[in-house]
């Protein structure tokens, strides 16, 4: 008895482990997780065990997120986007200068990216914010949400780190956009934004400028800006078909590829797995991503319905930049391919995403009963 | 406020999440089509470029050919030894690195300054010898610290080496680093690829202008590379082909007795075998080492050679001009009897001077030689005979003359720069100078042009050539030094044919004349002292020209003397019935040709001839030359 008991005790545990995990969303994340490993052994065999590491800690800040009910969550939406703010601007006043730009905090014991935080502390923000205003929201509600919006923006482009701004800009921009903004505000907003663009241009930094004119000819400086886009196109078209195999592309072997763990992962595993490889790739992305429109679609308050879209098209933004930039068809802006590209913190961002998606799957009944 | 349907929010929520849904699609069908175009569509382009990333066509640079004697003494080589060389694109502060390598392996200042040189020459990208000849032990140390020094690295060179040191080396000539000049030389000859990982060529003599010859064909070796450009391992390799071997006509024992011969005296020789105008020596003397010059000379040396009064620098043999004085007389004599403006047993009576519109024209021998016949005035090189010849010759007939035995005019020897030196005639002077008063061509110049004085200047190779001429009885050959090119591949042997150029059509009983004349001069004439007791019956002739010109002499009282010593000069031919070889030996300030030059011919034609060596330099050293009225 007393073994059986055991083991309904063991059972029992394991079950509430799991419990608040979505399996579908789990299943494509693992897999994707599957290829990261498997790229990492190919791009730099050297870094998988911290990867397995920084994949293990992910999973646990998830397994923790996916079980606070999307309630609490709101309660801390105001401290955290709060504290957000408190920290970009130490960040802006006392930071650590590293490349050129100034993005870290020294907070003694460690050094922290703040603006990494924005990521999921802006939607919750706003989708909090919109709750709030049960009613239609007003055009002037759309204002403050844009106010909200831009702050952190701002701040975050003048570090400068222009790939997290866009992600942080497309995060908050996804909730306004699912609370329901007349789209001829989203028309007049685009014609007004093209209409800006010069006035834009003379806002940004020299090497972000570089950066958007190496895009549109690579080749005009094959040694310099341009060969990271050069280098990984070279990648990805002698890939072919097929690939080249596993740990056998020579671009990726040889050190052609730049920063080919990081932010370049994909021209590795395009080169090396081909357009099959891509398509897979795809479509891995597009069940993640679906299964999240899905999770929004069926959540229960306005809440949890504008976090989980957004934070779902936060996977898509990273997946599309980071491949468009790779392939050539973007600017260079610092993204990682979700889920594969090296790094803890972009991996626990995700995975805190994941895990509110999971909370609000797992609390879409709540209201009803 | 507006009335609140949570039904048709969710249903608007719904829709907007239809629209991001299709908006997604949408990119990543866009990325699909991209990654279409560049997988499929232009996947052979990516393909190419991928493949010439990764491979890299690394040269190999081929051995340079030997320069070998005719007896197959090696007098150009090449040996292996290991450099430590810097490329100074990928360093940031030179001064420092080379600091730092000081610490590790020795570094003199002449190697710094030579280093700032080679740097100053460069073409940017390319590695450049801080050290060359590092020993095992300072390879095994640099290694040892080589982490510390990016940029700098060791490698194995084939070195270029002149075993005899300043040994012949006006004729060898020496290597060095190819400057832009030899670019343009490499581009001209569309040897550019050939070129590729080559760092050195041909400067002066046989070196440079055997340059293509020598070098040889580059091999390559097909490497796969990283982005860093290191080579991860070989694919493929064409090995390169050593340079073609250059075998010369020229003796090099021979060449050594003769430069022996000089003693610490200047000037040059040159032997010729007549019958094919092969080059058995080719003596300029003081000389330098091409060795110094292979890895770029430092800056002392180079001082040094450049500045020293004796320029040792200069080719005299080619490039020293000198008045040939009565080594003239035979080819004065030569030419009257062919233009039938004497007959050999004609006599003229010297008095000791002879007078031209109220000038007198001494003789060198006071009171004259008497009756002289065309035999007598080249045994005791009597100057009026010459004076009258000269005289009743004309300044155009000479000169035409002595053009055609080659005098005045670059002999085709195969050397680059070779001088012209000076053949006087109307037409020369109306080019020479400016003035109308100088251009004129005065009678009583072509005087004195008749003893081999004057305007006449010549370089020794020219004066070789032309007794060559005479020993060959009027056919001539164009002076060479290589005698046959190897392939080494192959080891076929390019013979370079002997070919007469002309034949200048001299009578038999003329040349008979003048070689009797000339074998008289080392029996019982002013030869007969250098030549007492010789096994061999030679042809010879004395000389010995004034040096008239001399800038900045009243200087330097020491050497005033010495400078302004006549010339010594002597020409032969033995043996003088079928003339083996033919010279001419010149002795800068080295007094009368009977004393200072003959001794050398005499040492040159025992050993040719006898295989005789010498005990002794034929000159003493900075000897005073004794006066003696002999010529």
């Amino acid at each position: 008895m007393n073994r059986g008991i055991g083991l309904t005790t063991i059972r029992d545990l394991l079950l509430r482990l799991v419990a608040p995990i979505d399996p579908p969303l789990m299943l494509i994340a693992g897999l994707l997780l599957l290829l990261a490993i498997g790229m990492m052994g190919s791009a730099s065999p050297e870094r998988i065990n911290a990867q397995l590491m920084n994949v293990a800690a992910a999973l646990v800040v998830m397994r923790i997120v996916a079980q606070v009910p999307p309630q609490r969550l709101m309660h801390l939406a105001v401290p955290v986007y709060v504290l957000g703010i408190l920290l970009l601007i130490a960040v802006a006043l006392f930071g650590d200068v590293s490349k050129g730009a100034r993005r870290w905090l020294n907070l003694g014991f460690m050094r922290a990216q703040p603006s990494e935080l924005m990521k999921i502390a802006m939607p919750l923000l706003l989708a909090w914010f919109f709750q709030k205003r049960e009613a239609m929201p007003r055009f002037r509600d759309y204002g403050i949400a844009a106010v909200l919006l831009l702050l952190p923006v701002g701040l975050i482009a003048r570090q400068p780190d222009l790939g997290t701004a866009i992600l942080v800009l497309a995060a908050g921009f996804y909730v306004i956009f699912f609370a329901g903004l007349s789209w001829k505000v989203m028309i007049g907003m685009v014609v007004a934004g093209i209409a800006a663009a010069p006035l834009a241009w003379n806002l940004l930094h020299d090497y972000q400028r570089n950066r958007i004119i190496t895009l549109f000819d690579p080749e005009k400086d094959p040694l310099g800006k341009g060969f990271h886009i050069i280098q990984s196109t070279i990648a990805i078209g002698s890939g072919g078909i097929f690939g080249k195999g596993w740990r056998a592309g020579t671009q990726a072997q040889l050190e052609f590829i730049p920063e080919r763990h990081t932010d370049f992962i994909f021209a590795v595993f395009s080169e090396e797995f081909g357009l099959f490889g891509n398509l897979l790739l795809l479509v891995l992305y597009a069940l993640l991503i679906g299964r999240g429109l899905m999770i929004a679609a069926n959540a229960a308050t306005l809440f949890s319905r504008l976090l989980a879209g957004a934070v779902t098209m936060i996977f898509f933004t990273y997946a599309f930049v980071n491949m468009g930039m790779v392939s050539g068809i973007l600017p260079v802006v610092g993204v990682p391919l979700p889920l594969i590209s090296y790094g803890g913190t972009a991996l626990v961002t995700l995975f805190i995403g994941i895990g509110i998606l999971m909370s609000i799957h797992g609390n879409r009944m709540l209201v009803q009963k | 406020m507006e009335f609140k349907n949570p039904q048709e929010e969710l249903e608007r929520f719904r829709s907007r999440l239809a629209v991001a849904g299709g908006f997604v699609l949408l990119c990543f069908t866009l990325l699909f089509i991209r990654f279409v175009w560049l997988q499929i569509v232009q996947h052979d382009y990516y393909q190419t470029r991928a493949e010439d990333n990764r491979i890299s066509l690394v040269p190999i640079v081929p051995n340079r050919g030997l320069i070998l004697d005719r007896n197959g003494a090696v007098l150009a080589r090449n040996y292996s030894a290991y450099t430590l060389e810097i490329t100074p694109s990928k360093t940031r502060d030179l001064e420092q690195l080379i600091d730092g390598l000081a610490g590790v392996i020795d570094i003199q200042p002449k190697d710094r300054k030579r280093f700032r040189k080679l740097l100053e020459e460069s073409r940017n990208f390319e590695s450049l010898p801080i050290r060359t000849r590092l020993t095992d032990e300072e390879v095994a140390k640099f290694i040892a610290h080589r982490y510390r020094f990016p940029g700098v690295e060791i490698k194995a060179r084939l070195f270029r080496q002149y075993p005899g040191g300043a040994f012949a080396s006006h004729m060898l000539g020496y290597i060095g680093r190819v400057n832009d000049r030899d670019l343009e030389k490499i581009e001209e000859k569309e040897a550019d690829a050939n070129y590729r990982g080559t760092d050195h060529f041909g400067k002066t003599g046989l070196e440079q202008r055997y340059e293509f010859d020598l070098h040889g064909e580059t091999g390559f070796e097909k490497v796969e590379v990283d982005a860093g450009g290191r080579a991860v391992r070989t694919l493929a390799r064409t090995a390169p082909v050593a340079g073609n071997n250059l075998t010369l006509t020229v003796d090099a024992e021979l060449q050594r007795i003769a430069e022996q011969a000089f003693g610490d005296r200047k000037g040059a020789m040159v032997a010729i075998e007549p019958a094919t105008g092969g080059i058995l020596a080719l003596v300029a003397v003081p000389n330098y080492d091409p060795n110094l010059f292979v890895d770029g000379i430092d800056t002392q040396n180079w001082r040094e050679l450049n500045e020293s009064p004796d320029k040792p620098m200069v080719n005299r043999a080619l490039n020293g001009a000198y008045p040939p004085g009565s080594t003239f007389k035979p080819f004065m004599a030569l030419g009257a009897l062919t233009l039938g403006k004497r007959r050999p047993e004609q006599l003229i009576s010297d008095p000791g001077f002879f007078n031209f519109g109220g000038h007198h024209f001494r003789d060198d021998k006071k009171g004259g030689h008497g009756m002289v016949d065309m035999y007598k005035s080249i045994v005791h090189s009597c100057d009026t005979y010459y004076y009258m010849l000269a005289n009743d010759m004309g300044i155009d007939n000479i000169s035409s003359f002595m053009g055609s035995l080659g005098l005045g005019s670059r002999t085709g020897i195969d050397i680059d720069g070779e001088s012209e030196g000076v053949l006087p005639s109307q037409e020369w002077k109306r080019k020479r100078f400016k003035k109308p008063e100088q251009q004129k061509w005065y009678a009583g110049e072509t005087i004195s042009i008749g003893i081999g004085q004057g305007y006449n200047a010549y370089t020794p190779i020219q004066l070789a050539q032309a007794t060559a001429i005479v020993a060959n009885k009027g056919v001539v050959f164009r002076p060479h030094l290589v005698k046959f090119i190897t392939d080494t591949r192959t080891g076929k042997q390019t013979l370079i044919e002997p070919q007469p150029i002309r034949d200048l059509g001299f009578k038999p009983e003329h040349i008979e004349v003048i070689r009797n004349a000339m074998v008289g001069v080392n029996k019982e004439g002013t030869g007969a002292r250098a030549f007492a007791g010789a096994e061999y019956i030679s042809a010879g002739k004395t000389g010995t020209a004034q040096v008239y010109s001399l800038k900045g002499a009243e200087y330097k009282a020491g050497s005033v003397k010495k400078e302004l010593r006549d010339h010594a000069l002597f020409i032969a031919f033995a043996p003088a019935d079928n003339p083996k070889i033919a010279l001419a030996v010149l002795v800068e300030n080295g007094g009368f040709g009977a004393q200072a030059a003959a001794p050398i011919a005499r040492q040159v034609l025992d050993y040719y001839l006898l295989g005789k060596r010498p005990k002794a330099p034929a000159l003493p050293d900075e000897a005073a030359i004794e006066e003696d009225d002999e010529e």
